[in-house]
């Protein structure tokens, strides 16, 4: 119990900042994300009246992007506890695609749960190979990530091979259909809401879109994510646990002082980091598409990666960061005329980023801000639709310019990426 | 034989050099014998005999059509490799080759195609294209990573995604693509024969002819070690990469430093299209090969990021790659080799982790020795060199 006390009262000062300034940033951070949601809801809002593009906020769009953000989410929570721990995770791609195909291999024979378990596994024993190399051997920790991206996709194509040619409907390339799981709604709001959302009006209808899409034949996958979320979030931050666990991440020789197993630790947030991803691969493959098919993470755990970053190493900003890539992804999978409003509300958010800019007497970024404003608000009225390989290219866009734009308020953990070794603090 | 045994015990520099050498070609050594365990260990639990399989694909290796295409793919890789090295070297990790080649390779096409030249000088244009392509897509994440902070890692990922989106976007009919006739396929307009670079016999007997940018890449190679082993900025660049704090100390421009690699590395990496483009394709199609920086990451781990020993690990890979295709006729899963490659990779960078780890304790135990006879002996030449080459 001393340990815990004593590791409780050295967290703060290793963050450099006193208990009192770090519990008021905490305050003005969660309300400027909750500012910035009501204020990108009201722009969207203006741009869906002004242009006319009702699948801007519809409850199609918000559904779809609710399923295409829990991959990215999951990847990103994975990201998350294995850095924490201090253990920079690139390989998270590679852990995804061994989910992917644990849950179809399993899942097509033995149902989806039994399918989710084994791509829980195969991810966990991914994330496994990256802790023993990192971890044991001191290798470097995005060496090992791109090594095991390797490893993940030759092994998973090898056994495809292996093990799903001549299997019905399968082939070395995809799995037979994995069954469904269970898409509950809460029962009479769908119908309650529609009608609201086909009036138009201005945030209502709006409100009621989102409210349908995060409400109507949700997949109890994506139940199971947002609670996965939230005891992330108190484990992490609400237990001596997960205190420890930081601790790891933040100095590691600090914390062995006071008695924690740092190795220990380490090798249970980048298990659980590919645990996690494992179960982005099985989301994808029994959720998103009912299949497993080769190629089908296209890249999520990177971008994964990048949310959790976006996200300043927080579960409450990686949801963010998975929301907009998953929300960009679904408006480019569904409606041209709505993408191409977009580009209106991308204007739209960089005034205002712009005027906040100038307040806090930052001129660069501000500069920056008005260049791509205008550029965006050119393009809108210049052109009628936004090809959809444009649309594609948005989240990544939008995350350069995030990180190009914040990259120095976001803190990692201090010791993340560096080897330890136990004894060899100076 | 035997004077080079008894000068090696007797000169202690001499045996330090031999136990270095030793060392270094140890870890791939055993890298390469953890993974054929490994593959036979897989191969057997498939009920494949691995010995009869590593057979064939030696045999169909020796065959002159495979020997070319090993050359041809080791070609490719190499340059993919020595982009991923030079950054490497200096602790920079451009995971965006990937991106940086397919674009430059994509914009060189169209330049290539939409011009006439005299054969040298359009040859040149091309590759100057490709070159400053790739540098300036590379350099995007330079200057983000020098002036904004931002991790390269993270861009030049993002910067993958954002080639692949405008490579779609510009490769459409209408824009820089022209559709092939009699295939779904569309490229960019074909080079004409003044852009082409002819292939030279290489292999006797082979219906194949290997790439005559076979030549550039051993320019490349050769410039590379220069520039590495043998310049000032090699030198700064090698010394940023091993303790930054200790070059900016002596006067090392480190944002200067990151900016220039990532150019250098960018411009390897619009070479990486070159050969097939101008050796064989001469066009850049849909179908233009994607994921080779990838590779060039894992065979620049397997070299050490030295000019050799990414050769070498070109040619394995490109092995790997080009015989594995006649297991599939012989009843084994070809992709067995992508385990065997994974495996190499990761187990390589183990090894070498334990080597540096071994090095430092030998180098530990000696100079202890040393102090303990307290008589004077030979000081090692590069201790910190020889601590984490």
């Amino acid at each position: 119990v001393s340990a815990t006390t004593q590791v409780k009262n050295a967290e703060p000062s290793g963050s450099g900042s006193s208990p009192v300034s770090a519990g008021a940033l905490v305050t003005v951070l969660r309300y400027r994300l909750l500012l910035a949601a009501v204020v990108g809801l009201v722009a969207l809002s203006a741009v869906r009246v002004i242009s006319g593009a009702g699948d801007l906020t519809s409850g199609g769009t918000v559904s779809a992007a609710l399923t295409l953000a829990v991959p990215i989410g999951m990847a990103g929570l994975g990201g998350l506890w294995s850095e924490r721990a201090g253990v920079v995770n690139i390989g998270l791609e590679g852990m995804m695609i061994l989910g992917t195909f644990g849950a179809g291999w399993i899942g097509w024979q033995h149902g989806p749960w039994l399918g989710l378990l084994a791509a829980i596994l195969f991810g966990a024993v991914g994330g496994l190979v990256h802790a023993i190399a990192t971890i044991t051997f001191g290798v470097d920790h995005i060496v090992s990530g791109v090594a095991i991206n390797i490893l993940g996709l030759g092994v998973t194509q090898f056994l495809a091979r292996v093990l799903l040619e001549g299997t019905p409907g399968g082939g070395q390339s995809q799995s037979p259909h994995i069954p469904s799981l269970p898409t509950p709604s809460i029962p009479g709001l769908a119908d309650a809401l529609t009608p609201v959302e086909q009036h138009h009006w201005f945030l209502i209808s709006d409100l009621a879109g989102i409210i349908r899409g995060l409400t109507t034949n949700v997949s109890v996958l994506t139940l199971v994510a947002i609670a996965l979320v939230v005891a992330t979030y108190f484990v992490l931050w609400w237990t001596p646990f997960g205190l420890r666990l930081r601790a790891c991440g933040e100095d590691p020789y600090a914390a062995e002082s006071l008695g924690v197993r740092v190795y220990l630790y380490k090798y249970v947030g980048v298990v659980m980091s590919g645990a996690l991803a494992g179960f982005a691969g099985a989301y994808l493959a029994i959720v998103a598409s009912g299949i497993y098919r080769e190629g089908q993470t296209g890249g999520r755990g990177y971008i994964g990666l990048a949310a959790m970053i976006f996200g300043n190493w927080r579960p409450g900003g990686l949801v963010s960061g998975a929301a907009l890539f998953g929300y960009t992804d679904a408006m480019q999978l569904r409606n041209a005329a709505a993408v191409h409003a977009l580009l209106l509300v991308v204007a739209v958010i960089l005034a205002g980023l712009a005027i906040y800019a100038l307040v806090q007497r930052r001129f660069v970024s501000a500069g920056l801000a008005v260049a791509f404003g205008v550029l965006a608000l050119f393009w809108y009225l210049a052109s009628d639709v936004l090809p959809p390989q444009i649309t594609f290219m948005t989240p990544y866009i939008t995350t350069l310019l995030v990180l190009a734009l914040a990259s120095q308020r976001l803190r990692m953990p201090k010791a993340d990426g560096l080897v330890y070794r136990r004894g060899e603090g100076h | 034989m035997t004077d080079v045994v008894t000068a090696a015990r007797t000169n202690p520099v001499t045996q330090d050099r031999l136990r270095r050498i030793g060392l270094s070609l140890a870890a791939p050594a055993l890298a390469i014998v953890i993974s054929l365990a490994i593959t036979s260990l897989v191969l057997v639990s498939t009920g494949t005999q691995p010995f009869h399989t590593f057979k064939i694909m030696l045999d169909y290796a020796g065959q002159p059509r495979t020997t070319t295409l090993i050359i041809n793919s080791a070609v490719t890789y190499y340059f993919a490799a020595l982009a991923v090295a030079v950054g490497f070297r200096m602790n920079l990790f451009n995971i965006g080759v990937d991106g940086q080649y397919r674009l430059a390779a994509m914009l060189a096409a169209s330049v290539g195609g939409a011009v006439t030249l005299p054969a040298p000088l359009h040859v040149g244009l091309i590759i100057v294209v490709a070159v400053l392509v790739g540098g300036s897509w590379a350099a995007i994440a330079g200057l983000l990573k020098v002036y904004r902070g931002v991790s390269e890692v993270i861009s030049t990922i993002m910067l993958n995604f954002i080639a692949t989106g405008l490579v779609a976007y510009l490769l459409t009919p209408g824009r820089l693509a022209v559709t092939t006739q009699g295939s779904n396929n569309i490229g960019t307009k074909p080079i004409p024969a003044s852009g082409q670079v002819p292939g030279i016999s290489l292999v006797p007997d082979s219906p194949l002819k290997v790439y005559g940018l076979i030549v550039l890449a051993v320019i490349a190679g050769f410039a590379y070690w220069f520039l590495i082993e043998r310049t000032r900025f090699g030198f700064e660049l090698r010394a940023t990469g091993q303790n930054e704090a200790a070059a900016v100390a002596s006067g090392v421009n480190v944002k200067r430093m990151v900016l220039l690699s990532m150019l250098i590395s960018g411009g390897l990496a619009g070479l990486v299209g070159m050969p097939q483009l101008l050796g064989s394709s001469y066009t850049y199609s849909l179908d233009f090969p994607a994921g080779l920086g990838f590779t060039g990451i894992a065979i620049a781990l397997l070299g050490r990021n030295t000019a050799i020993g990414v050769a070498i690990g070109a040619l394995l890979f490109g092995f790997l790659d080009n015989a594995s295709q006649i297991l599939d006729l012989e009843g084994v899963a070809k992709e067995i080799v992508l385990i065997t490659q994974g495996v190499i990779v990761l187990s390589v960078v183990i090894a070498y982790e334990l080597v540096r780890r071994y090095r430092i304790v030998a180098q530990q135990r000696d100079v202890g020795r040393a102090l303990a006879q307290a008589e004077p002996v030979p000081h090692d030449p590069a201790p910190a060199q020889g601590a984490s080459a």
